[in-house]
């Protein structure tokens, strides 16, 4: 997992570059939730741009960051999310409480 | 009696690294059918799920043994995916959507509905102390869309 950070926008980017299952998840958790803790965004943006698979580890994952940038009162956001990922979001209702952003262009530029 | 055509099996540890290698191995295996990409993600997914709760819910705090055996029939593949853990109490009930046991671990409770939806037939047999197998098939379609090639 790749971070960015935007620091005049509070803004927090993760772009995950590994397979999204409950192996790799554990460790992913722990690194955002640091950084996000650290950081007190006004919006963290998941970049899936680089995800090959995800199974429902990446629900548990989406929801659990959801839950820690409220805690600070930031948004989530996802990026890049293909069509394959997105119908496992859907199946599972993620997509009532975060939003998909097709175009991350002009927010971190 | 329908012909098989080639069968497998694989046997290793809970241990949650081998989530992404049951997975693959299986994917290789089934690619002898000729699948889409579509149908390999679609058994990529289902495996890694059956696997994890395998590793997460069978084994809570120990490691046994996950067995995976992999049968290619003609048109259809069936995996089915046994441990010797401590068994499901109410296959009915973790079937569920959103149910789950372990919520303080980010589990969604939606494992066995993604089973359910990208395989064509799954079956949910567990003995509470003696284990649980999961057998799930899919079918590969041979007549391929022309236009895909």
């Amino acid at each position: 997992m790749n971070v960015k950070h935007f620091i005049e926008d509070k803004i927090l980017l993760f772009e995950f570059t590994e397979e999204l299952d409950h192996h790799e998840s554990e460790k992913i958790r722990k690194r955002a939730d640091y950084e996000i803790q650290r950081f007190m965004p006004k919006k963290v943006i998941l970049d899936f741009k680089k995800v090959s698979f995800m199974d429902s580890a990446g629900i548990g994952l989406i929801i659990g960051r959801y839950k820690s940038t409220n805690c600070y009162g930031g948004n989530l956001e996802l990026v890049n999310v293909k069509p394959k990922i997105k119908r496992i979001f859907e199946m599972a209702g993620v997509l009532k409480i975060v939003s998909i952003v097709e175009n991350i262009q002009g927010q971190t530029g | 009696m329908r012909n098989i055509k080639n069968e497998m099996k694989l046997e290793f540890l809970s241990k949650s690294a081998n989530e992404a290698f049951a997975r693959i191995s299986i994917a290789a295996f089934a690619s002898q059918l000729d699948p889409t990409i579509e149908e390999i993600a679609d058994i990529k997914t289902s495996v890694s799920e059956a696997v994890t709760n395998s590793i997460i819910h069978a084994y809570p705090n120990k490691e046994g043994i996950v067995k995976i055996r992999a049968v290619l029939y003609e048109d259809e593949i069936e995996i089915e995916i046994s441990d010797t853990g401590i068994g499901i109490e109410n296959v009915n009930e973790a079937k569920a959507p959103l149910f789950t046991t372990k919520g303080n671990l980010e589990r969604s409770g939606m494992g066995f509905t993604i089973m359910d939806n990208f395989m064509d037939n799954l079956k949910v047999e567990s003995i509470v102390g003696l284990g649980t197998k999961i057998t799930m098939g899919k079918k590969i379609k041979k007549i391929k869309d022309e236009n895909t090639y």
